[in-house]
């Protein structure tokens, strides 16, 4: 999956590749090149004297350690290039694919993991990619040339090289083997002692109301003796390493000076050979060191791959339409016809045969239990979602034969969440309509009770939003996404509990301005407050995802019994009445 | 609902290998914190980090050598094995600095053996010699002359058999010695750290409450989190490496004077080059990071925005828009990392480029020395070893100097919160009943978190025994504060409180809070079963118990049909229970802690109205018999109260029955209507109410 997204993804920058593999091949025989010289110093110059000689290959040797520097140079020039734009490919490829992805899709994976995904995981790969093109090959290509190198110097040593190289290889090997569960074991643990940490924190009032502390205290021992434990043991293995590795370069060593001394001895083999043979051995098994470390991060960066070929692959399940439907009249009507929907995975469905008019100039209300499918049921409006059965219709026409731009010119949404961009109080404002003058924009922030604070911010239309809107109250961030609503102008508002995080009297002065506002305009409003719909012109009644009951607030009153029960918990029959 | 999951920040610093340096990525690789860091940040709650990841990187100690020298002292406990460790570190160290000049002599026993074995057997050395030099062969006679040869001698293999040995037992106790350290180092560390994180759970056992509200929870959790895992890799690989690599060189530096003080000074002079280059690329370098970090984060703050705020983006038909954005920033992104990490991949070459520079040095004077026999062959090589080994420590200093920083400003940060000012200590001097009646008195009672601004100023009242007050008021006006002292999470500014006519400063926080259950608006769960969960409030509880609680507060309900039934995990994603149903579940608790004082924030205000009736039903439930302070917003949950306290700023301006206080026509008459009355019918009484 790893090498199928990189393959994939590097295809534009294959002469970028290209030149990464031949400055690297060029670097390493500069690289190689080097210890050969110097044991011609010694053959030719030392044994026989020729100081002569040792200044013209000094000078040469020279040459090569520039050859090498540029070459070298270049490679990591070329690598960077690609490793990054492959990355920024990579990282485009998942945004488009999410932008493209609708309601359905982001709930399935979770905006949290696409997140993930689309950043960190985009980097792990881009990393791998990087230290690949930087060091990973240049091992391979290291290791081939440092043994056609050691055996022009001498084939008779080269058993060493089939002996050291495996045998660092399988010890590296098998450490690593062992390591890297116990490096997850003890991420896991930091994960859970963190997670203790977490939690005293934010549950500092319940530990301290239920005097709980040393329980607390227990818990986070315990947690902390199993970090210790792994980390302790992780510790013991991990110290083997190096001394380990050490060892067999010295034997190595070792043994390259014992069988090649008697190489020389017999007349098989030169001094300066001997050394050279040496310091291709040593760089060999340098190389198959790095290319054992590099191989540690093969597989955290295929799981990354992996998950972000998930996203890459998704199909979206939902498309503009290919001819829309364009003569319809902007009137604002919007009609459910047996309208069912359920989640992917759901057993039960989320709404069932849903059948109801919405018109202009009236304000439809539903209400019902958490979990009844209310605000789903206005998700399916904008078309976040398709209904299983039946159709949504807007003006007669269904939203599935709109394209997403005709569907936001109808429909404005003020989210149960409030939700704003990083940017200005305008930017927000004119999410809706790009093109709405600052008038109009101070127009909706009046009618949203919103124009007060945003006159005394410091730059008003223009003072900062961060993002997600966490840099001002709850309320007014809500009364900032009603204003965003207003100022698209749209035929269909749909409140989904908008309402909650504001006072009773800045409640009420919205609605009264609304109610100027939406005049033509088809509300349609999701409410838990019975105390903020009685007003409405219908009423819908949402149990289970069907409609139990329909009708005015007097009317409900009447006869509904789940109406009643509603209301009974919020306030006295008689009192309403 | 999944659309109701927070968003969170998942991106925490790119990952250590992400900005590291190429050649320090091989060594990180290899070290257990670098290897499985960021595949499971996407299960961490990363709304308590504090702000894009690439600024965590560049932190900075404050008073950087304080907080490294009070760092250090951590260590103090462990004197005699940091002493043993410092011990082996330096006798491995100096037997791997020797070790290559003995191997030299190997080199000589080879090469003298093959000069002797070109010499005529049976002439000594001196006629050898002057032979040469009769023949005009002056280097090589002044060569042969240093060298211990027999003419007509091949290799003696026993010498260099015996070197062999030697240098390879050399080596290995050098290592076994490298090894020991490395193993108690580590014990040493894990058992600091141990220590250190036991210390940090302490304190903020002992931390006043204010402590927790003043500050950013992120950040707070990240001190006690994250700067301690960052100490951890500091101390234990920073510390021991720096020594070990600070050594080595120094004794590198030693052998190449002890060899030939001339190679040296060309190896010496490969020093200061490198950390010339070093620093003007590293210098470019981090300004290119620095932009790399904060294109990084503009972009994955994009990301993040556009991915939570999806559904908004397609209502407001903004894709285009934003995609078009997104592939702006995308490029910024490219041209700024491959900037940074371009000119950041050249210090490998150029680096490894000085190194050649001095071993070209020594291979051409060392050999020009070797031929007029100023140098034997055998020292040349070593020299060249020592060259090699020589650079490597320097990488490592430097890779080890900036984790080192981070680890300094991780311990600055987690030692502030070390120090940070405790609570009152306890002075109890009394005890109440072991079943106490619930009577709490307020005299006089003044508070303020900020001395600036008086929050609650003598304040009096008094709760009966088993009566149920409830607290209204507008936001900010001192409700929560009115109970939290009843709880003593705050120390009083004047006046007293006393429960069942003992001031609840005389009594263990312990004792007084054990008397008092409370049922806060977010329900705190922790990550267990929900059978855990409620035993929570009774530790001692049997089974059966916790099954009555459950059942009295309508948990058992929905419990029964959940596949695991009261084995169920609760989760972060907490997606088989709903919220009203974890408040229910909050009830069960404090319904087991069976407290003759019970205290209801706001217990109901994230609940749907059907739940909610539940809910009621069991705080109903729970209050019977109990003396209740109850915080509500709803004031349809409240009327059957028997005293109402209805506060506005810090007073208590209104207080009696429901009836009582609807009569009076007051404040809280005008709070109800607000809230009962029909949105548009009576305007003007709503702006009173809220004026007030």
């Amino acid at each position: 999956m790893l090498l199928r997204l990189i393959v994939e993804y590097s295809k534009p920058y294959r002469p970028w590749i290209i030149g990464v593999l031949a400055f690297q091949l060029a670097t390493t025989i500069a690289t190689l090149y080097l210890p050969s010289l110097n044991a011609r110093i010694i053959d030719e110059g030392v044994t026989e004297g020729d100081t002569a000689f040792i200044w013209d290959i000094g000078v040469l040797m020279l040459g090569v350690a520039f050859a090498q520097v540029l070459t070298a140079v270049a490679a990591v020039y070329f690598g960077a290039r690609t490793a990054m734009a492959v990355g920024r490919d990579i990282r485009r490829g998942v945004f488009h694919s999410v932008a493209g992805f609708s309601s359905r899709e982001v709930n399935q994976f979770g905006a949290p993991t696409l997140i993930t995904r689309g950043t960190n995981d985009v980097q792990q790969v881009q990393m791998l990619l990087l230290m690949g093109l930087n060091f990973m090959v240049s091992a391979p290509i290291m290791c081939v040339g440092g043994i056609i190198m050691a055996l022009r110097e001498d084939v008779g040593l080269s058993w060493l090289v089939w002996v050291s190289v495996p045998a660092l290889i399988v010890i590296v090997g098998i450490l690593i083997r062992f390591l890297m569960p116990l490096f997850r074991l003890m991420q896991d643990r930091i994960d859970a002692i963190n997670g203790v940490l977490r939690e005293q924190i934010i549950g500092i009032r319940v530990v301290r109301a239920f005097v709980r502390e040393p329980y607390e205290t227990e818990r986070f021992r315990t947690a902390n003796e199993r970090l210790t434990d792994v980390g302790v043991k992780v510790g013991q293995l991990f110290v083997l390493m190096f001394p380990l590795i050490g060892m067999i370069l010295h034997l190595a060593t070792a043994a390259v000076l014992w069988f090649g001394g008697q190489r020389v001895a017999a007349g098989e083999m030169e001094v300066g050979s001997l050394t050279a043979f040496l310091q291709y051995l040593l760089q060999i098994l340098g190389a198959v060191m790095m290319g054992t470390f590099m191989a540690m991060m093969i597989p955290r960066a295929a799981v990354c791959a992996e998950r972000i070929v998930e996203v890459l692959n998704v199909q979206p399940s939902l498309r503009d339409p290919e001819t829309p439907d364009a003569g319809a009249p902007l009137n604002g009507v919007v009609e459910f016809r047996g309208v069912s929907f359920g989640y992917p995975g759901a057993e039960e469905p989320v709404l069932k045969n849903l059948n109801f008019v919405a018109e202009p100039g009236k304000t439809t209300a539903i209400i019902g239990s958490t979990g009844a499918g209310k605000s789903t049921l206005l998700n399916l409006i904008p078309r976040l979602y398709d209904a299983d059965s039946g159709q949504v219709l807007i003006d007669g026409v269904p939203v599935s034969g709109l394209t997403r731009e005709q569907l936001s010119e109808r429909v404005a949404t003020v989210p149960q969440r409030p939700y704003l961009f990083s940017g200005t109080v305008a930017t927000n404002l004119r999410f809706g309509s790009t093109d709405a003058t600052d008038e109009e924009l101070w127009d909706a922030l009046r009618i949203a009770q919103a124009d007060d604070f945003v006159q005394e911010k410091e730059g008003q239309l223009d003072s900062t939003i961060a993002q997600g809107g966490t840099n001002v109250s709850g309320g007014q961030r809500q009364r900032l996404c009603i204003a965003r609503a207003l100022a698209a102008k749209p035929k269909i508002y749909l409140f989904d509990d908008s309402f909650s995080a504001l006072d009773v009297t800045t409640d009420s002065r919205l609605r009264a301005a609304l109610h100027d506002v939406t005049r033509d305009a088809t509300v349609i409003i999701v409410a838990q407050r019975v105390s903020t719909i009685t007003e409405a012109d219908q009423i819908l009644v949402i149990d289970d995802g069907e409609i139990v009951d329909r009708g005015t607030h007097e009317e409900l009153l009447e006869y509904s019994e789940t109406y009643q029960e509603i209301v009974k918990s919020q306030i006295s029959v008689e009192e309403v009445a | 609902m999944s659309e109701d999951k927070k968003p969170r920040r998942i991106w925490r610093a790119p990952g250590k290998a992400a900005d590291a340096v190429p050649e320090e990525a091989a060594a990180q690789a290899a070290t257990p914190v670098a290897v499985e860091t960021a595949v499971e940040d996407e299960f961490t709650d990363m709304s308590m980090d504090d702000g894009f990841g690439g600024q965590q990187s560049v932190r900075k100690a404050k008073h950087f050598w304080p907080s490294a020298k009070r760092l250090i002292g951590l260590l103090a406990p462990e004197k005699a094995g940091i002493a043993v460790v410092l011990l082996f570190v330096a006798a491995g160290v100096l037997l791997t600095v020797i070790a290559p000049k003995i191997l030299g002599r190997a080199m000589d026993v080879i090469f003298s053996g093959v000069i002797g074995s070109q010499l005529p057997a049976g002439a000594t050395k001196e006629q050898v010699v002057q032979g040469l030099e009769a023949q005009g062969q002056d280097n090589l006679a002044a060569m042969v002359e240093r060298m211990n040869v027999v003419p007509g001698q091949g290799i003696d293999f026993q010498e260099l058999g015996v070197i062999i040995v030697i240098v390879l037992a050399m080596y290995f106790v050098a290592n076994v010695f490298i090894w020991a350290q490395g193993f108690l180092l580590n014990k040493l560390v894990m058992r600091v750290v141990y220590k250190l994180r036991k210390d940090v759970e302490d304190k903020l056992n002992r931390l006043p409450l204010n402590y927790f509200d003043t500050r950013q929870r992120g950040d707070l959790l990240s001190r006690a989190t994250n700067d301690v895992d960052n100490i951890q890799t500091a101390l234990q690989q920073a510390f021991a490496q720096l020594i070990q690599s600070v050594l080595t060189v120094l004794g590198i530096i030693i052998m190449m004077f002890i060899v030939s003080w001339q190679l040296a000074l060309i190896a010496l002079i490969a020093l200061p080059l490198s950390g010339i280059a070093a620093g003007i690329i590293g210098s470019r370098a981090q300004g290119l990071f620095a932009s790399q970090w904060k294109a990084t984060g503009s972009l994955n703050g994009q990301i993040e925005e556009s991915f939570s705020g999806h559904d908004l983006m397609k209502v407001f038909g903004r894709e285009d828009e934003s995609v078009e954005r997104f592939d702006e920033r995308n490029e910024e992104l490219y041209k700024a990392s491959f900037g940074a990490q371009f000119v950041s991949g050249t210090i490998f070459p150029v680096m490894q480029f000085i190194s050649y520079l001095a071993y070209v040095g020594i291979a051409v004077v060392g050999g020009l020395r070797v031929a007029s026999g100023q140098m034997s062959l055998g020292d040349a090589t070593a020299f060249i070893q020592y060259s090699r080994e020589f650079t490597q420590p320097l990488g490592q200093i430097a890779g080890m100097a900036n984790q080192l920083q981070s680890g300094v400003a991780s311990a600055e940060r987690t030692f502030e919160l070390l120090d940070a000012d405790e609570q009152d200590p306890e002075t109890p001097t009394s005890h109440l009943a072991a079943r106490t009646e619930g009577h709490v008195e307020f005299k006089d009672v003044s508070f303020s978190y900020d001395p600036a601004k008086p929050l609650i100023e003598n304040l009096s009242f008094e709760a009966h025994p088993g009566h149920t007050v409830a607290i209204v008021g507008p936001t900010g006006a001192g409700k929560t504060t009115l109970v939290n002292l009843v709880m003593r999470f705050y120390e009083l500014d004047g006046g007293s409180i006393t429960l069942d006519g003992v001031d609840i400063t005389a009594l263990s926080r312990g004792e007084l809070r054990s008397k008092v259950g409370m049922v806060l608006q977010d329900a705190w769960l922790f990550n267990g079963s929900i059978m855990d969960n409620i035993r929570y409030g009774r530790l001692d509880a049997t089974d059966e118990e916790v099954f009555e609680a459950a059942r009295a507060t309508f948990v058992d309900r929905f419990v029964k049909a959940l596949p695991d039934g009261y084995e169920t995990v609760i989760d972060d994603e907490g997606t088989n229970v709903s919220s009203g149903e974890k408040q229910l579940i909050t009830i069960a608790r404090a319904f087991l802690a069976n407290p003759s004082l019970l205290i209801l924030d706001e217990a109901t205000s994230s609940v749907d109205t059907r739940t909610e009736a539940l809910v009621q039903h069991a705080m109903a439930a729970l209050r019977t018999e109990r003396t209740s302070f109850v915080i509500a917003h709803r004031l349809s949950t409240i009327r059957d109260a028997d005293t109402i306290l209805v506060m506005e700023s810090g007073r208590i301006v209104e207080q009696g029955s429901h009836e009582l206080l609807l009569e009076a026509r007051g404040a809280y008459y005008r709070l109800y209507m607000s809230q009962f009355a029909g949105p548009a019918e009576d305007p003007d009484v709503e702006v009173a109410a809220v004026s007030v």
